[in-house]
C-alpha cells in the first residue's frame, strides 16, 4: 500500500509550467537606485514635474526608512543597488493595431493563454497588458470611452488626466506608508489606471496581465482605480512569470477609491514564479494594496488566489471611511516546497454600521511556511461595527508550517467581533473514500482543495475562477501540467 | 468473480498489530448475494477494508484474487477501477465538494483508466437523474456537498447513489442498514434489489438479519473471530436471529461440522 | 528578541547600583551555583533593559510610567505596621495560609509551614539553606531569562518567596494560599517575589497566589513563579491579582509539564493601574494536558495585559485556554494567547477563546489570539469575540420585571462564570463570585 506521506510528496511536487524566457531587445537603465535614474524614469516616460517632484520625495522618505522585519518570513538581504530600476521593450513607434505587436511578446502570450485574441475580446475582456513595465497594447478603450470610462497604463494616465492623478495618486498609500511603497513612489514604471465616472457601471471585467521578464529587473507596479459616486467595476490582475534563478523583487502598489454608493471588486491570481523545488530562485512579493471606501454605502471587495512567489508579504486592506461602507477579503493562498507567505489583510473600521468580512483558506505543502495576519481595528466613533473572520489552515505534510496572527483593536462597545480559526489536514479517511470511488490521489487532493477553497473561489469571476482552480491543481499535483 | 484464500490480516495498532482475520476462506461468482453476519469484533469490517485496500491492515497469509487478478497488490484507486465498490459503514464528508463534481471525476477517472474518454456533460447529467431515481434521491441533494449535513439514512442512501452511478462488479455493503428506520431500509434495499443482476455480485455484511429480509441473500455467511465457521442459505440467518450470536459461541465445534 | 533601544532610566541606574552593592556584599560566594545565575541574569537584564513598546510582545503596553517612579527594594523583611488580625481577614479557610510582605516571609503572620515527609510549603530562602541541592537542580532552570529582561531582573535580585515541594505520590488535600502584600503605606516599593513549585512523580496540590496591596502609594511587584510538574502530577494553580490605583504588576508563571501530568492555571485580574501577566506551559512529555482560565474586570485607566503560551513540544497533549474581559471606564484589555505546535507534537489538541465586552465609549479590548503550527496531524481552533451585552437577552429578563441594572448584573455574572466555576478550591471560588458582585454592582 502506497504511504500517506509518498502520495503528498508525489502530489506536492510539481514543476512549474510557465517557466520560459522571452528574449526581446530591452531598453534598460543602469543598475542601481539614485536621484538620475529616478529623474531618467520621469524624463523616459515625458512625465510632468508634478511627477518628478513626488517621486523625489518618495525618495527621500525611502531613504530614511528601513526594511521591515516583523513578517513570519525570512530571505537575504536585497541589494537595492543591483536591480535595475527601468526596462522596456524598444518600441519603434506607437501601436495602431494588435498586428504591430512584437511577435515574441505576443507569443509569450499566447503560451500563458493571455486572451488577447479575437475570440477573447469577443468574450469581453478588456486587456491592458503590460510586459515589464511599460503597456504595450490595449484592447476595447474606444467602447469604454463612450461610457466615459478612463481605462489606461498608467504612464498615459499620468499624461493624459494629470488632475485626476495629483488628487488620488499616494491618497491611499502615502508615499511614507512603508519601505515598499516609498520605494515604489520613487520608481514605478507603469501600471493600470482605472476611472468610472459617476452612476455608471463598467460593463466587462477589466484586466490585466503582469510579467517579469528581464533578468535583474525589479518590478514595481502601480494601480489606481477610481470608482466616482454610485459606479461600480471589477478588475482582475492575473500574474505569471518565467523560471529565472537569481531572486526578482516585486513591490507594486495598488490604490482603490470607492466613492459614495461605489462598489470596487478587485480579483487576483497571482502565479509567480515560486522558486524550484530547492527553494532556489523565485520572486520576492512586497505588495501594498489598500482601498478606502471614502463615501457613505461604498464597498471594497478583495479576493485573491496567491499560489506563486517565493516570499508573499501582502495585505489587502480596506479603510472603512464612509457609513455603512463594506470591506470583504477573501483569500487562498497556497505554499509548497520552500515558499513562505505572510499575507493577510487589515479592516480599519472608522465609519458607522461599517462592515467587514474575511475568509482566508491557507494551504501549505512541501517544507513551505504559509501565515495569516490580520488586523480588524474599530475606532471610537465607529458604532455598530460589524466584523466576521474566518481563517482556515490545510496542512499537507508534516515539514510545513501554517500560522494565524489576529489582531483585534476594538474602542467602541457596540462593535461585535468575531474571528474563528481552524487547522486541518486531508485527512487518511477522505483520501481513502475517494480512492475507493476510483479517483486518484492527484485528482483527489485537488478536489479536496478546490473544496476546501470554495468560499473564495466563488467570489471570482467565472472564466477566473476556473483559471484559479486549474493553478491550485497544478501547484499541487506531479501528474498535471 | 472473487476468491478469497486462507486470508489472515493484523490490523496496525499502537503495540504492534494485532490479527484479526485468521485464515478466511470465501467464493463468490457473479450473480451471487452474500450476505455475512457475525457478532461485533469478528472480523466483517476489516475484511471489508482488507478487500478495498484501507490503510492500516497487514495481510499476513493468504490470498484475494479477483477475476483471477491478485487484488491485494492494487493500489485502492486500482480496485475500485477494476469494479470493486464499498459501500461505507461510516460515509465521510468532503466540504466543498458537490456530489455532481465528486462523481464526475470518479467516473471520468475510470472511464480514463480504461482508455475511454471523458463523459460528455449531457450524457452524465442524463445518467444521473436516472440513477437518482433508483435510490429515490432528490436531485437537490446532487448540487450539495458530498455527505455534508446528511442524516444517516441520506448518506447511506448516497452510497447506494454512487454504487448505481458507478455499476461496479462487486459491491460490499458494510453494515449499510445500521442506524437505519424501516423505510430508510426499504429505499436502500429497493435500490439495490434494483442494480443486482446476473452479472455483479454483492457481499452484504449486516450485524441483523431484518436487512436480509428485504436483500433476499443467495449465501449466509457467519463469521467468528475472523473466520466463516458457517455457510448456508438464507434460513441461517433466521436462525441466528432466533438464536443469537451466543449461541454461536457455545456451539463452536458443533456448527463446524 | 530583536534589538532594543535600551534606555537608562533612573530606575534601570538604580537597579544596576543596588546589584553592584548586591555582588559585593556576596563576599567570596560569587561562584555558588545560584549566585552565579544571579550574576548572569542581571548581565541580561542590563543588556535588554525595560521592555520596550517597539518589541511585539509588549505591542499594547507601555511600562514608561512605571519607570518614573523612586522605588526602593528591601533586602530582607522590613518593619511594618500590618497586624495578624488584619492579615487573617484575606486568609482561606481549610487551607495553609502564607504571608509575603514585599516580597518577604513574614512567619508570624503566617499559618505554619507544612514540613513532612510529603510536603514542603514555607519560603524559599529558608529552603534554600535547608535544601539547597534540591533548590539548584529546579532554581532558574524553567523560566528562560535570557530573552526576558523582567525575570532576568527578577532571577538577579531573587531572595525570597513561596517553596512548595510535593514528594512523589503525595496527594495533599490542603491548599495552600499565599499571600503577597505590597505594603504601601510608607514607601514607595519594588517587590520580586520568587516562587518556586515542584511536583514529583504522581503528586498533587492547590495552590492560589493572591497578591494585593494595602496603602496608596505606587508600587511595583515583579514576580516570578517557575513550576515543575513531574510525569502524572496534579496541579491547580490560580493567580488572582488585586491592586490599587498605584500598583503596577508584572508576573511571569513558568510551568513545564512532563508526561501524563496535568496543570490548570485561572488567573482573575481585579485591577492595578499596569498589569501584565505571563503564563507560559511547556509540554515536555506526551499526554500532558494544561487548562489555562483568566477573567479580567477592569474599570478607570486600569491597563491589564494577558500573555499565555501553551508551548506543544511533544505528541498527544491537550491544552484550552479560556479568557474572558469585562472592560468599563477608559479601561484597556491585552489578550495575547499563543499556541504553538512543533514538528514532533503530532496528535495535538489546542484548543482557545478570548470573549470580551466593552461597557463603555472609551473602553478598548486588544486581541491576538495566535496559532503557529508545524504539525499536520492536529486538532487546533482558536476564537475571538468582542462584543456588547445581548440586547434580546437584556430585554427578556427586562420583560420578567428584572430593572436594567440588575439584568446586566446577572448577564455579566453568568458571562464571568465559566472562568470562576474553574476554581476548585471551594472557599476562593466564593470569595471571587463575592468581588465580582461587588465589582459589578460599583
Amino acid at each position: 500500500m502506497v504511504k500517506e506521506d509518498d502520495i503528498l510528496e508525489k502530489v506536492t511536487s510539481s514543476d512549474y509550467k510557465y517557466g520560459f524566457y522571452t528574449d526581446l531587445e530591452m531598453d534598460k537603465a543602469p543598475k542601481g537606485l539614485n536621484k538620475e535614474i529616478i529623474e531618467l524614469i520621469s524624463s523616459k516616460k515625458n512625465e510632468p514635474e508634478f511627477l518628478l517632484e513626488w517621486r523625489l520625495k518618495a525618495y527621500n522618505i525611502w531613504l530614511k526608512m528601513t526594511e521591515p522585519n516583523w513578517p513570519n518570513v525570512k530571505y537575504p538581504p536585497i541589494d537595492y543597488n543591483d536591480i535595475i530600476y527601468y526596462a522596456a521593450p524598444k518600441t519603434k513607434k506607437k501601436l495602431g493595431s494588435l498586428d504591430e505587436l512584437d511577435p515574441a511578446i505576443k507569443n509569450t502570450y499566447d503560451k500563458l493563454g493571455i486572451p488577447l485574441e479575437e475570440q477573447l475580446i469577443l468574450a469581453g475582456v478588456a486587456v491592458d497588458a503590460v510586459l515589464d513595465s511599460v503597456s504595450v497594447a490595449t484592447t476595447y478603450k474606444e467602447k469604454l470611452a463612450e461610457l466615459g470610462i478612463i481605462f489606461c497604463s498608467m504612464s498615459e494616465a499620468i499624461v493624459n488626466h494629470p488632475q485626476l492623478i495629483k488628487k488620488y495618486l499616494g491618497a491611499v498609500v502615502p508615499q511614507s506608508d512603508n519601505y515598499f511603497a516609498a520605494l515604489n513612489s520613487a520608481v514605478f514604471t507603469d501600471g493600470s489606471f482605472v476611472y468610472i465616472p459617476k452612476n455608471v457601471r463598467c460593463p466587462m471585467e477589466l484586466s490585466t496581465y503582469f510579467r517579469i521578464n528581464a533578468e535583474n529587473t525589479g518590478q514595481f507596479e502601480r494601480t489606481l482605480i477610481i470608482a466616482d459616486e454610485g459606479s461600480y467595476v471589477s478588475y482582475l490582475e492575473g500574474c505569471t512569470a518565467p523560471m529565472r534563478d537569481e531572486n526578482q523583487l516585486h513591490a507594486a502598489v495598488v490604490e482603490l477609491i470607492a466613492l459614495k454608493n461605489a462598489e470596487i471588486k478587485y480579483s487576483t491570481v497571482q502565479n509567480w514564479y515560486p522558486g524550484d523545488a530547492e527553494g532556489k530562485g523565485g520572486i520576492y512579493n512586497f505588495v501594498t494594496k489598500r482601498g478606502i471606501c471614502s463615501g457613505d454605502n461604498s464597498k471594497i471587495s478583495w479576493t485573491q488566489v496567491e499560489t506563486g512567489s517565493s516570499i508573499t508579504w501582502k495585505y489587502p486592506s480596506v479603510i472603512l471611511k464612509g457609513d455603512n461602507s463594506i470591506g470583504e477579503f477573501y483569500s487562498v493562498a497556497l505554499t509548497n516546497n520552500f515558499q513562505q507567505a505572510d499575507t493577510g489583510t487589515k479592516m480599519m473600521h472608522l465609519g458607522k454600521n461599517t462592515k467587514s468580512r474575511i475568509v482566508s483558506k491557507g494551504i501549505s505543502a512541501g517544507k513551505s511556511n504559509n501565515s495569516y495576519r490580520g488586523l480588524v481595528q474599530v475606532s471610537k466613533r465607529a458604532d455598530n461595527a460589524r466584523n466576521f473572520s474566518q481563517c482556515d489552515s490545510l496542512l499537507m505534510g508534516d515539514k510545513c508550517g501554517a500560522h494565524t496572527f489576529p489582531y483585534f483593536e476594538i474602542k467602541n462597545k457596540s462593535a461585535i467581533v468575531e474571528h474563528e480559526a481552524t487547522t486541518s489536514k486531508i485527512g487518511e479517511d477522505i483520501m481513502f473514500y475517494c480512492n475507493q470511488r476510483g479517483i486518484s490521489e492527484e485528482d483527489a487532493v485537488a478536489l479536496i482543495v478546490n473544496g476546501y477553497a470554495k468560499e473564495v473561489l466563488n467570489q471570482l469571476p467565472m472564466e477566473f475562477a476556473v483559471e484559479a482552480q486549474k493553478l491550485l491543481a497544478i501547484s499541487l499535483e506531479g501528474s498535471v501540467g | 468473480m472473487l476468491e478469497i484464500k486462507n486470508l489472515k490480516a493484523k490490523v496496525e495498532t499502537d503495540e504492534g498489530g494485532k490479527e484479526i482475520l485468521k485464515g478466511l476462506n470465501l467464493q463468490i461468482k457473479a450473480g451471487e448475494v452474500h450476505a455475512i453476519m457475525g457478532p461485533n469484533g469478528s472480523g466483517k469490517s476489516t475484511l471489508a477494508s482488507v478487500l478495498t485496500g484501507r490503510e492500516g491492515y497487514e495481510v499476513e497469509e493468504g490470498e484475494v484474487l479477483f477475476e483471477g487478478k491478485n487484488l491485494l497488490e492494487l493500489a485502492p484507486e486500482e480496485r475500485a477501477r477494476e469494479g470493486i465498490f464499498l459501500a461505507f459503514q461510516y460515509p465521510v464528508e468532503i466540504p466543498g465538494v458537490s456530489n455532481t463534481n465528486f462523481l464526475k471525476t470518479a467516473v471520468n477517472d475510470i472511464r480514463k483508466s480504461k482508455g475511454e474518454d471523458p463523459m460528455s456533460s449531457v450524457d452524465f447529467l442524463k445518467m444521473i437523474k436516472e440513477k437518482a431515481k433508483l435510490v429515490d434521491i432528490d436531485p437537490q441533494m446532487l448540487g450539495r456537498y458530498v455527505n455534508v449535513g446528511f442524516s444517516g439514512g441520506e448518506k447511506k442512501r448516497n452510497e447506494i447513489f454512487q454504487l448505481a452511478m458507478l455499476n461496479p462488479k462487486l459491491s460490499i455493503l458494510d453494515e449499510t442498514d445500521s442506524g437505519l428506520d424501516i423505510d430508510a431500509l426499504k429505499i436502500v434495499a429497493d435500490g439495490v434489489n434494483k442494480i443486482r443482476s446476473k452479472d455483479n455480485a454483492f457481499i452484504v455484511i449486516t450485524h441483523y438479519q431484518r436487512l436480509l429480509n428485504y436483500i433476499v441473500p443467495d449465501f449466509v455467511h457467519v463469521m467468528y473471530e475472523g473466520k466463516i465457521v458457517k455457510s448456508g442459505d438464507k434460513s441461517l440467518a433466521l436462525h441466528l436471529e432466533e438464536y443469537g450470536y451466543d449461541w454461536v459461541a457455545e456451539h463452536l465445534e458443533e456448527i463446524a461440522k | 528578541m530583536t534589538k532594543t533601544e535600551i534606555e537608562n532610566t533612573d530606575l534601570k541606574l538604580k537597579l544596576v547600583s543596588d546589584f553592584q552593592k548586591f555582588e559585593k556584599s556576596l563576599n567570596g560566594k560569587a561562584n555558588s551555583i545560584l549566585n552565579k545565575i544571579k550574576i548572569d541574569a542581571f548581565d541580561c537584564f542590563n543588556r535588554l533593559g525595560f521592555p520596550v513598546k517597539k518589541l511585539e510582545e509588549w505591542k499594547y503596553t507601555n511600562i514608561n510610567p512605571v519607570l518614573k517612579h523612586d522605588f526602593k527594594q528591601s533586602t530582607q523583611l522590613a518593619k511594618h505596621t500590618l497586624t495578624k488580625d488584619f492579615v487573617g481577614k484575606y486568609f482561606l479557610k481549610d487551607a495553609v495560609n502564607l504571608v509575603f510582605i514585599n516580597g518577604f516571609f513574614d512567619e508570624s503572620l503566617s499559618d505554619k509551614i507544612t514540613d513532612n515527609d510529603s510536603c514542603y510549603s514555607g519560603s524559599l530562602a529558608e529552603a534554600t539553606t535547608k535544601f539547597g541541592d534540591f533548590v539548584e537542580q529546579h532554581f532558574s532552570k524553567y523560566a528562560d531569562f535570557k530573552s526576558n529582561s523582567m525575570t532576568a531582573l527578577n532571577t538577579a535580585f531573587s531572595k525570597d518567596g513561596a517553596f512548595i515541594y510535593l514528594k512523589k505520590n503525595s496527594v495533599n488535600n490542603i491548599p495552600v494560599h499565599i499571600l503577597y502584600i505590597s505594603d504601601a503605606v510608607n514607601n514607595v516599593m519594588l517587590s520580586q517575589p520568587r516562587n518556586l513549585i515542584v511536583l514529583e512523580e504522581g503528586s498533587s496540590i492547590k495552590i492560589s497566589e493572591d497578591y494585593f496591596t494595602v496603602g496608596s502609594n505606587y508600587n511595583f511587584t515583579n514576580a516570578v513563579t517557575e513550576i515543575y510538574c513531574a510525569q502524572n502530577s496534579n496541579l491547580e494553580h490560580y493567580k488572582i491579582q488585586n491592586d490599587g490605583d498605584n500598583s503596577f504588576h508584572i508576573g511571569t508563571t513558568q510551568v513545564h509539564q512532563e508526561r501524563d501530568s496535568k496543570f490548570s492555571d485561572t488567573t482573575v485580574s481585579w485591577g492595578g493601574s499596569i498589569i501584565r501577566n505571563n503564563l507560559n506551559s511547556v509540554f515536555n512529555g506526551t499526554n500532558t494536558e494544561c487548562h489555562f482560565y483568566g477573567l479580567y474586570l477592569l474599570d478607570g485607566k486600569q491597563h491589564v495585559d494577558n500573555h499565555t503560551l501553551a508551548d506543544h513540544k511533544m505528541p498527544n497533549c491537550f491544552s484550552n485556554e479560556l479568557y474572558k474581559g469585562i472592560i468599563d471606564g477608559s479601561a484597556t484589555g491585552v489578550f495575547n494567547g499563543k499556541i504553538m505546535v512543533h514538528p514532533d507534537a503530532q496528535k495535538t489538541n489546542a484548543y482557545q477563546s478570548n470573549n470580551n465586552i466593552l461597557l463603555s465609549d472609551d473602553a478598548t479590548i486588544y486581541s491576538k489570539p495566535q496559532l503557529e503550527i508545524f504539525a499536520d496531524d492536529v486538532k487546533c481552533s482558536h476564537g475571538a469575540t468582542s462584543g456588547q451585552l445581548s440586547k434580546e437577552e437584556m430585554f427578556y429578563l427586562r420583560s420578567r420585571g428584572i430593572s436594567e441594572n440588575d439584568a446586566r448584573i446577572l448577564l455579566l455574572n453568568a458571562f464571568a462564570s465559566d472562568v470562576i466555576d474553574s476554581v476548585k478550591i471551594d472557599a476562593l471560588r466564593i470569595k471571587l463570585y463575592h468581588t465580582l458582585q461587588l465589582k459589578l454592582k460599583s
